[in-house]
């Protein structure tokens, strides 16, 4: 009855070419907005922005980058956790040797230096894809997290081989390092995922995200019709490394506040990501979030549900989360291969209908 | 001189890590030459034989951290041990029924699917088959011994020790796997030659259609090859879980699998078997040589960057076919 077009006039291109062109699903988002930002900050606290709405975000952003490489431009990659180490590792040595300049600002620059990097590992994805990249992204994986440990530069030369974050202020809040408060480090999260969904939607839907998704779909068509698959795929590396970067580094920054780079991004993390946009829905941003919040949210539910209140030990938790992970995987891929993103736009388009459906 | 033979042994202990690969990557050209699907699970296969076989050599009862996590009971083993070749026999059995499961319940919903949807749902039943051993017979490192010879071989010592002035160390494992990885290469191949069903495979992984079309039932053989590369997972996952102990660590040879494929080519038994060898011996060299250079730990990745660097230049591998897909 709500949820309809009709009586919701477009008298120009730029109306009808909105992201949300339903006027009930343009105030949902609005007011999702506004709770997230207005009401959230105020009411959260310890437990819920450490288990449950800082990782999500975080990985939320994660997931956009690799959604950008693999969900539209079709590129698949192992390597995020190795892209992620390099935010991490960036961040931490601008943090360290220029102590005097906002993190933020470290955080935009640690995603560029990803970004670097990853058009680097992306160079081989102009002879090959398929499988073939996705092993090729694994050298990147395997060879990064290998030289975050052994050079002891990028640690700073601390016995322990670890990277922690020191305390920085934003605005007289700390948001990084032992004294950030709950409510700082989930706006800051908030404000990037917010800026990266924002950019990822509006660069998929231009030119650019064109072009990608016409690399995806069919390259040799897409040369054909005048697309250059070099900027293409590259600009897609350049992208999606970028948001995994600033992800990266929120981890490590905001989130963890120290951390040993095999441990926090080896491989598991990248499958992780992975796993993210294969449940959320490839080639969609909200997808990306869903799929994030499920496989937060998951850990946290089992643990709650077996150990909190069955009593099991935690170790069978994490197996049997393991097995439901798998199956999961697997069941996605039978039954919905564009994943929850796919069953709620269907719940949309029943919605439309209802409740008149005929 | 010295260095020479150091060199020269290193190589050596190379040559049998490489088997060890070339025995894991044999069990994914088998699965993507038939049914073209890539099993990223073939690591956790090898894992999951190796928990299997030693769970039932020592009588442990599966499923028992759950069992009694939910009942309260407190099993753990039967209280006797299997002989090792019944054990064997018995794990064999476990993977066929594992294969015959894999094929009705995953790949049969996937039939025509995107390769790279297959790989992902691969993925996901490494994780699955990875938590299922752990829940069946608990995640801690075992040891596996199933009678083969182990430790450095006195023999092979003392004879190079007189020929050269210097002593070999071989691992007697290393050799028998060399051994046993050739007997079971030897029979594939006659299998794959000779049999009614081994001919009905190739016919397969040529093509699907004309397979189809001649009565051979695709799904009996994709049982089949997936029966096939879980025995072979079975014989690696011996191998390496006598040599290291039975462990998560054991799914990650998988990994290494994957540029031993690289280099040999995805669709070629003598490629895999070629192809571990040269990043056996490859990694082992670059370690001894390079590696105190720049901090040791280069066997990681020195794998993959070598196939990586391959790829530019030979995408198709030493002996694959030409039908890859170039840019």
């Amino acid at each position: 009855m709500l949820y309809r077009e009709a009586g919701d006039f477009k008298t120009s291109y730029r109306d009808d070419s909105q992201t949300f062109p339903i006027k009930l699903e343009r105030w949902g988002y609005y007011a999702v907005v506004a709770v997230a930002f207005g009401i959230v900050p105020f009411v959260i606290n310890d437990y819920w922005a450490s288990a449950v709405l800082v990782p999500f975000l975080i990985y939320a952003i994660a997931a956009i980058g690799l959604n950008v490489l693999t969900g539209y431009a079709g590129q698949v990659s192992l390597g995020t956790g190795g892209f992620m180490a390099v935010g991490a590792y960036a961040v931490y040595k601008l943090m360290t040797a220029f102590p005097d300049v906002s993190l933020l600002i470290h955080v935009v620059l640690a995603g560029a230096i990803t970004a670097v990097v990853g058009v680097l590992f992306g160079l081989p994805s102009l002879r090959i894809k398929g499988f073939y990249l996705a092993v090729a992204t694994l050298a990147a994986q395997f060879f990064l997290v290998w030289l975050f440990n052994k050079v002891p530069w990028f640690y700073n030369y601390s016995a322990s081989g670890q990277i922690t974050a020191p305390t920085r202020t934003f605005m007289e809040q700390a948001i990084s390092g032992p004294a950030a408060s709950a409510s700082a480090k989930y706006l800051v999260c908030l404000v990037f995922a917010f800026l990266v969904a924002w950019m990822a939607r509006n660069l998929t839907r231009g030119s650019i995200g064109r072009r990608w998704m016409a690399i995806r779909d069919m390259d040799i068509a897409a040369e054909i019709i005048g697309v250059n698959p070099l900027t293409a795929k590259l600009s897609a590396f350049a992208v999606s490394s970028f948001f995994i970067g600033i992800a990266g580094a929120l981890l490590f920054s905001v989130y963890l506040g120290a951390a040993e780079v095999g441990e926090a991004f080896g491989i598991n993390k990248s499958f992780l990501v992975l796993f993210m946009i294969i449940i959320g829905g490839l080639g969609s941003i909200f997808g990306s979030f869903a799929g994030a919040a499920f496989l937060v949210l998951l850990p946290v539910l089992l643990k709650n549900l077996l150990v909190g209140n069955l009593g099991w030990p935690t170790d069978l938790a994490a197996h049997i989360e393991l097995m439901i992970v798998g199956a999961l995987i697997v069941t996605f891929l039978i039954v919905e291969p564009h994943g929850l993103a796919r069953l709620w736009s269907l719940t949309k388009e029943k919605l439309r209908l209802w409740p008149f459906p005929h | 001189m010295d260095q020479l033979i150091f060199a020269s042994e290193v190589m050596l202990n190379g040559l049998m890590t490489g088997v060890m690969y070339a025995l894991v990557a044999l069990g994914f050209v088998l699965i993507f030459k038939a049914s073209g699907v890539f099993n990223y699970a073939q690591g956790v296969l090898a894992l999951f034989a190796a928990l299997t076989l030693v769970g039932i050599q020592n009588g442990q009862v599966p499923f028992a951290h759950l069992i009694n996590a939910a009942f309260g009971t407190s099993l753990h083993h039967f209280g006797w041990t299997v002989p090792s070749v019944l054990a064997i026999a018995l794990t064999a059995l476990v993977m066929v029924g594992l294969a015959f499961l894999i094929e009705k319940l995953v790949l049969q919903h996937l039939v025509g699917q995107e390769p790279i949807i297959l790989f992902m749902a691969t993925i996901g039943m490494a994780y699955f088959l990875e938590g299922l051993g752990d829940v069946m017979w608990g995640a801690d490192i075992k040891t596996l011994d199933v009678g083969l010879p182990q430790g450095i071989s006195e023999s092979i010592e003392t004879v190079t020790d007189s020929w050269f002035g210097y002593g070999y160390f071989i691992d007697r494992l290393d050799i028998w796997a060399t051994v046993i990885a050739a007997l079971l290469v030897a029979a594939l191949v006659a299998f794959a030659q000779y049999t009614k069903q081994g001919r009905a495979m190739r016919a397969v992984a040529d093509d699907h259609q004309a397979a189809l079309s001649v009565g051979i039932s695709l799904r009996f053989i994709w049982v089949m090859v997936w029966s096939i590369a879980g025995f072979v997972a079975l014989v690696a996952g011996i191998m390496w879980g006598t040599k290291s102990g039975v462990q998560f660590s054991l799914s990650l040879i998988a990994l290494k699998a994957l540029p031993v494929l690289m280099l040999g080519g995805f669709t070629s038994i003598p490629g895999a078997i070629v192809g571990g060898l040269i990043i056996g011996v490859g990694e082992k060299l670059f370690e001894f040589s390079i590696g105190p250079m720049v901090g040791g730990a280069t066997e990681n990745w020195f794998a993959y960057v070598l196939a990586l660097l391959f790829l530019v230049f030979r995408p198709q591998g030493l002996f694959g076919e030409r039908i890859i897909e170039r840019v």
